[in-house]
């Protein structure tokens, strides 16, 4: 089965270019098929090829297939795919949940103009992640990169005939650019090193012979520091880390599906997924990865923060997810690479279950998005408001959810390593995760409704193709975590089978997962009481002010209590005014001046039509030697022979 | 006293060289020519090429220069009212034939002022000269014969009356008559 | 005997080809143009019998009897072609004869 790899990804492709080159002739029934049969098919194979795996189908824990070795000179980058532990796990999480949400996507998308266009934008999207996940050397991984970052462009800007959609979209891709720049510098430093780009020969390299990549290289950093650090800054612009966070609330201006696929569950892991792909380097650059977990949990607490003071039931969920993944980046520069990859796991599930909850909601409201207007829906949209309780619960980290095992076992590698600065940070965005979520909750569903009426008629449950795919997802949000449970929990039994099946490709985890660590089981149960009680601490902090039937009164009360505080969480610090002023201005400035002074002034009028010029006027005055009298020819003459031979004699 | 007829000679060349490009009238100017030949024909024998001097008189003063005569008298040429044309072409020219002057004259100056050896008979001898022109240059000699008859050729086509063969209609030209504006 | 250096006879050429083209360039009178070509011609014979006397060889001399030969050709043909354009034109001022002109 595993001679199929190729296809999983190449058939999403297909897919993308029957839909996006002849689809315009197709009855949508058949756009519907090909764009659902993509997705189907790719996850088939998956899972074929996941069961081949799981049941030692590839030798040495790696199968790697070969499309084509592509040579030039001294480069050899072979098209080739490989699955191991690592990129099984992420082939499992893009290929289900990519599929659900296109199945989602039929009910959601059913009345728009785009429908081609878009399905064959997401099959798209899904040929390149996965490309991303399935590639076994950097240059195909980063096509996938900049794959999905186009499809990023392309999908969030889809509704083109608003101003705002296209502009986001640009934003996202010029943000992503920034990163993939110094993506790209990691890559070149790497290749220059290694004369390779393969995954393999570099990590066995670096294994064997540690040393390889230290002393000093550039920036003050080993080798490897350099190279890890150029990789993250990569992943700041695709995972939305501070300081290249700033696209994606902005690219909520996109479809609601394409939030819950590209900005939830998988475009914005690659970073994560590519950190825990190159672990061994990390694993050699112990300031650059504290670096990593400085960042992922500032980032948590911050994007929380705002979250908080949000209105925008998608802009919510946005920060919340730029907020886990800050936890994710926190697990990863810990050294607890598996921790961090279980927990894009049970991310996925849940976030994509509440983006496409929210869809739902947005759906049943007429397009309407701010939860000021909204409220009481848990009577109208029983079915939704159900499933988005599970995702909340998911999230905040209730036992015995997904996210409580996932979540818990961050902190826990935080703990264990004794940084209890980021331990802290990590529980107090855990309140505040519990907090926002169920304060939306409530918001949306609770109480009374408080939009118009034309509104409240239009209120009505998503058919079976929509909430299908959501309990499916529920039911992954619910019984994720189990796949990962630590022995803490498991009675004495190891039950992290999760951080085992990584084991291969997590190299010498110096992060978590067992219990070796100097922690006291006391300790320890202490912990996870704490965690316990965060989540619920901010369950009931928002049950207590959105409530029942609370509505946005008792806000109010708080936030005229502290109206500075409240304004700069609801203006996200104001970070988009303080980048448009300090960069996007002067460049522009910039651009301007080369604009008008050097491609305007410089070339248009001094070269272009100053050579135009230059000649007429050339023109002009030699044309008086052309009298047609051949006593002047003569002249000419006498003059040449003068030259001549002045030249022949003297020369 | 070579150097006598030399100088002599020299000046005289110069001279009416002078007066050819000067004079007005063209009929002058022919003259003045001859004397001119006769001057360097004079040269030629001093330089040790007699044959070539009584060649240029012969050939040059006697036949092309009337040539030329027959040509002015059959055209009826007037004397001009200025000789040289107007505009800036004459002190270009000027400035033009001084400079050529200069390089021509350093050219030469740097040349040095070799010795030759004295003449002798036999350095001066017909035969001598016969012999390498029949043999050397015997092609040469022929192709000229050729060239002169294609000029005699290409003269009287180009000189004939427009119209082909002579008609009655005479050229007012040739009677002496004024030329048409 | 003291003989007059060659490069006098040089010189002189020189002198007398100058002239000619002077006489060549500035002339209105096509006939004149055509004598100060003459004189031109007749320099440069001098030149080369003067050389064919310093360098001792007769290459010189032979190639000026060349030369008058082929200025007899040429003066007759250009003369005759004078004639053809003065039938037309009903001109020898060089400067009327400007066809050519822009």
């Amino acid at each position: 089965m595993h001679e199929l790899l190729w296809l999983i990804p190449v058939l999403p492709l297909l897919g993308a270019a029957i839909n996006g080159l002849l689809g315009w002739r197709f009855p949508k029934g058949l756009v519907t098929a090909v764009a659902i049969g993509a997705p189907l098919a790719s996850l088939l194979l998956a899972l074929g090829c996941l069961w081949e795996y799981a049941h030692g189908g590839c030798p040495g824990g790696v199968c790697v297939q070969t499309l084509y070795a592509w040579t030039a000179g001294d480069l050899s980058i072979p098209i080739a795919f490989q699955l191991d532990a690592l990129s099984a796990v992420m082939l499992f999480i893009v290929t289900f949940v990519g599929f659900l949400i296109h199945v989602y996507s039929i009910g959601y998308m059913g009345h728009e103009e785009g429908y081609r266009r878009y399905f064959s934008y997401l099959n798209l999207f899904m040929a390149a992640m996965l490309l991303l996940v399935l590639g076994n050397n950097f240059l195909v991984m980063f096509f996938g990169w900049e794959g999905v970052g186009l499809c990023s462009y392309l999908l969030i800007g889809f509704y083109s005939d608003q101003p705002f959609p296209p502009y986001a979209g640009k934003k996202a891709f010029i943000v992503n650019r920034i990163g993939d720049f110094a993506f790209l510098i990691g890559m070149f430093a790497l290749f220059a090193k290694f004369g390779t780009l393969n995954f393999k020969p570099i990590f066995d390299a670096v294994a064997k012979n540690p040393g390889l990549v230290g002393g000093q290289y550039a920036l003050g950093l080993s080798f490897a520091g350099f190279v890890a650090l150029c990789f993250f800054v990569g992943a700041m612009g695709k995972s939305a880390q501070i300081p290249l966070y700033v696209w994606l609330p902005d690219a909520m201006a996109g479809p609601t599906p394409v939030s819950a696929l590209i900005h939830a569950a998988t475009m914005v892991t690659a970073g994560v997924y590519m950190i825990a792909r190159t672990n061994v380097i990390y694993q050699l650059a112990p300031g650059v990865s504290q670096f990593v977990a400085v960042i992922g949990a500032v980032t948590a607490i911050f994007a929380a923060s705002i979250g908080m003071a949000q209105n925008d039931i998608k802009k919510v969920l946005a920060y919340s997810t730029v907020s886990q993944l800050g936890y994710m980046f926190l697990a990863a520069g810990l050294g607890a690479y598996s921790a961090a990859i279980f927990h894009l796991g049970t991310h996925a599930f849940f976030k994509a279950l509440l983006f496409l909850g929210s869809g739902s909601v947005i759906h049943a409201m007429g397009g309407e998005q701010d939860m000021q207007r909204m409220g009481g829906l848990g009577k109208h949209l029983p079915q939704t408001s159900k499933l988005f309780w599970i995702g909340c619960l998911a999230i905040a980290g209730i036992p015995p959810l997904a996210g409580f095992f996932s979540k818990d076992e961050i902190l826990h590698a935080a703990a264990a390593n004794g940084q209890w600065a980021l331990y802290l940070v990590g529980l107090i965005t855990a309140v505040m995760t519990s907090f926002y979520m169920f304060r939306a909750y409530y918001m949306t569903f609770a109480g009374r409704f408080r939009g118009t009426h034309e509104q409240e008629h239009h209120l009505h449950e998503s058919p079976p193709v929509m909430t299908v795919p959501l309990w499916i997802l529920a039911a992954g949000a619910v019984l994720a975590g189990f796949a990962g449970v630590p022995k803490l929990l498991s009675f004495g039994r190891d039950l992290n089978w999760f951080h085992r099946f990584l084991e291969p490709v997590i190299a010498h985890p110096h992060g978590l997962g067992t219990d070796e660590h100097g922690l006291s089981v006391g300790l320890e149960i202490f912990l996870v009481l704490l965690a316990i009680a965060a989540a619920f601490g901010g369950l009931f902090a928002a049950r207590a002010l959105y409530g029942r039937d609370a509505g946005i009164e008792k806000e109010r009360a708080w936030t005229g209590r502290f109206p500075a505080v409240y304004r700069v969480l609801a203006n996200k610090y104001y970070v988009d005014e303080i980048y448009d002023r300090l960069i996007v201005k002067p460049l522009a400035w910039i651009s301007w001046l080369f604009w008008k002074g050097v491609d305007t002034f410089l070339i248009d009028t001094l070269i272009v039509n100053g050579g135009a010029a230059a000649t007429e006027l050339t023109g002009d005055v030699g044309r008086f030697t052309t009298t047609g009298n051949v006593r002047n020819y003569a002249l000419y003459f006498f003059l040449g022979v003068i030259l001549l031979f002045w030249w022949i004699a003297f020369r | 006293m070579e150097t006598l007829i030399f100088f002599l000679f020299a000046a005289l060349a110069l001279g009416s060289a002078i007066v050819v490009v000067v004079h007005k009238s063209p009929v002058y100017s022919t003259l003045s020519l001859v004397l001119t030949l006769f001057s360097t024909a004079v040269l030629f024998v001093l330089l040790g090429a007699p044959f070539l001097g009584a060649l240029q008189v012969l050939v040059y003063a006697g036949a092309i220069v009337v040539l030329f005569l027959f040509v002015i008298m059959l055209l009826n040429i007037q004397t001009e009212e200025s000789a040289h044309g107007a505009g800036a072409q004459r002190w270009v020219a000027l400035l033009g034939a001084v400079i050529l002057f200069g390089m021509l004259g350093l050219g030469f100056w740097r040349g040095g002022f070799a010795q030759v050896s004295p003449l002798t008979a036999e350095s001066v001898s017909l035969k001598a000269l016969a012999t390498e022109l029949f043999s050397r240059y015997l092609l040469p000699f022929e192709i000229v014969g050729l060239l002169l008859l294609v000029a005699v050729i290409g003269a009287t086509v180009a000189a004939r009356r427009p119209g082909g063969t002579n008609t009655d209609e005479t050229d007012e030209i040739a009677l002496g008559e004024e030329p048409a504006p | 005997m003291t003989s007059v250096p060659i490069s006098w006879y040089l010189l002189l050429a020189a002198a007398l080809f100058v002239v000619g083209t002077l006489g060549a360039l500035t002339r209105r009178n096509g006939i004149s143009i055509f004598l100060s070509i003459e004189v031109m011609l007749n320099a440069a014979n001098l030149t080369l019998v003067a050389y064919a006397r310093q360098l001792d060889q007769r290459t010189g001399q032979l190639l000026v009897f060349f030369v008058i030969a082929v200025a007899a050709a040429e003066a007759a043909v250009g003369l005759a072609l004078f004639i053809a354009v003065f039938r037309q034109r009903r001109t020898i001022d060089v400067n009327r004869l400007n066809l050519m002109r822009w």
